[in-house]
């Protein structure tokens, strides 16, 4: 079972670049990403750019619409993902659980859907 | 001959009534733990049943009917996969069942069927389902109640109730909610879960005003029922002993909660000699059982407090000292505001309803929006000769309560001041 987890923080909740605690916190991440590569259960995991580089596109009768911003304006936003490959949603919660950011955000996670 | 065949439907009929009552629950989590699949499982277990009575009225009961059920229903799933639209995409997949089921045909007739119900339970119960979703779970798959019955227990619609229902149980299957007993390291998290799933059944159908009386009476018995098929499974765990004692306890006084017009009796005045002995009995001595193992737990406390109560010949006579003491055992293991709120009604009565108030005083802002809270706090009031204050109270637990029983309570005893 391949699960989605989506990491969502309050912005400024993490500690700011160039601090101890942000060097900590990116320790955590770390250690987090060897023990998913140990258990071979990562297949894929990136922290993605602040919302505000966000663009959402739509395409409408053929034409592409671009807005500058994300496609909701939340005040946790989406801050980067794990791609996970487990046996069941216990192991992905043990795993999610790991994410340093669920202890100040919270992590979504999802089943990806299975085509048979 | 007719008369045979018409006592021979009454007989399966029969049988299988029981069957649903009793066995239900076994018989489903086998089917599950075969098939992986909690609607499957649920929709083949009822096409069994359907064709027990055709064949059971036709040729008498089977030596073992819930075998017969069990085996029944393996071939009806079989059958319903066959017939599904992608079959023939799955079928390296369903193999191994068809294997397995050649292999149950040749051998002898069936007669034990296994017992996967801990593991059921601990999946209705899982924390990525919502409390609300579980309970209906739990109360469809083990206890075998109709998706009617629990929505009228809960005041819902059939419709939107089936619908849960069936949310719960894709979500099982398309997130992957493992069919598992909890390991070691998660047990006594779990366990807390299932054991507070159950007891929200059982307020459900004992303290919530609403829903005719005998469904509410249906859903306490359920729980204990349930508490009791959990004890036999794992028998070494106190806090299971602690709340199949506490609801045991708790349910000893249904009968003296209400009185004949159906008004609400608080402990104070009910007739104790309504109180059900025989549930007194066995509730003392389950939490004597479990209190011997010594490894208490807030189930067990608040037992221990019920059995004070179920203890005391009268209400003056309660041993309101060590239930102020248990108060404050339960309050270290759930710090929570309202169990310091039970505590000062306790100490009221230990102490005196002016010391009671003084323990009020810091309990209002995390309370000021708790029906119970003023309704406490007027009974202080009144029993302190303060009937300004009592009135004001009793206004203000009326305007906050939305249950119609005990805002007519609360009414009786505002209008009882002077």
């Amino acid at each position: 079972m391949k699960y989605l987890a989506l990491i969502y923080s309050p912005q400024n909740a993490a500690p700011a670049y160039g601090t101890p605690e942000f060097d900590a916190f990116i320790g955590e991440y770390q250690a987090a990403t060897e023990v998913y590569a140990k258990d071979k259960v990562m297949i894929a995991g990136e922290a993605l750019e602040d919302s505000s580089t966000a663009t959402t596109i739509r395409v409408r009768d053929g034409k592409t619409e671009t807005i500058d911003g994300p496609f909701v304006e939340t005040k946790e936003q989406l801050g980067g993902f794990y791609l996970f490959d487990c046996e069941n949603l216990d192991e992905a919660i043990k795993y999610a659980a790991m994410i340093p950011s669920a202890k100040h955000g919270a992590v979504e996670l999802r089943p990806v859907q299975e085509f048979s | 001959m007719v008369e045979q065949f018409q006592n021979n439907e009454a007989l399966a009929r029969q049988r299988i009534e029981l069957l649903v009552r009793e066995e239900w629950g076994k018989l489903l989590s086998c089917l599950i733990a075969y098939l992986g699949d909690f609607q499957l499982a649920e929709d083949a277990l009822q096409d069994a049943l359907e064709s027990a009575l055709q064949h059971w009225k036709r040729n008498g009961l089977p030596r073992s009917p819930a075998a017969w059920v069990l085996q029944t229903a393996r071939r009806k799933a079989i059958d319903r996969l066959r017939r599904a639209a992608n079959f023939k995409s799955k079928q390296s997949e369903y193999q191994l069942l068809l294997e397995m089921d050649r292999d149950e045909m040749e051998g002898e007739e069936m007669h034990e069927i296994g017992d996967e119900r801990l593991r059921l339970i601990f999946t209705c119960c899982h924390p990525a389902l919502d409390r609300k979703s579980s309970t209906a779970l739990t109360l469809r798959t083990l206890g075998g109640l109709q998706t009617g019955e629990i929505a009228r227990a809960f005041l819902d619609s059939e419709k939107a109730m089936a619908q849960r229902l069936v949310r719960a149980k894709r979500k099982i299957r398309a997130a992957a909610i493992p069919y598992v007993v909890p390991d070691a390291h998660q047990w006594g998290e779990r366990l807390n879960g299932v054991l507070s799933v159950i007891y929200l059944i059982f307020n459900e159908g004992y303290f919530s005003g609403h829903g005719e009386a005998q469904i509410r009476t249906e859903l306490s018995n359920e729980a204990i029922r349930l508490t009791k098929t959990l004890m036999e499974l794992k028998p070494a765990e106190p806090e299971i002993e602690g709340l199949l004692a506490l609801m045991l306890l708790h349910d000893s006084r249904r009968e003296a909660r209400q009185n004949a017009q159906g008004e609400m009796v608080s402990i104070e005045e009910q007739d104790r000699s309504l109180w059900d002995k025989s549930k007194i009995k066995q509730g003392l001595g389950i939490l004597d059982e479990a209190l011997r193992k010594l490894r208490p737990g807030p189930y067990q406390i608040q037992a221990a407090i019920s059995a004070t109560h179920a203890r005391a010949a009268s209400h003056s006579t309660t041993g309101w000292d060590e239930i102020v003491l248990l108060y404050d055992e339960l309050f270290k293991v759930t710090p929570s505001p309202v169990v310091a709120l039970n505590k000062s009604v306790a100490v009221s009565f230990s102490q005196s309803p002016k010391a009671a108030l003084k323990l009020l005083g810091e309990l209002e802002d995390a309370l000021k929006n708790y029906q119970p809270f003023y309704a406490s706090k007027a009974d202080f009031h009144r029993r302190n000769g303060d009937i300004t204050q009592a009135r004001s109270a009793y206004l203000k637990a009326m305007e906050l309560c939305n249950e119609e029983n005990t805002r007519a309570f609360l009414q009786r005893r505002m209008d009882k001041l002077k």
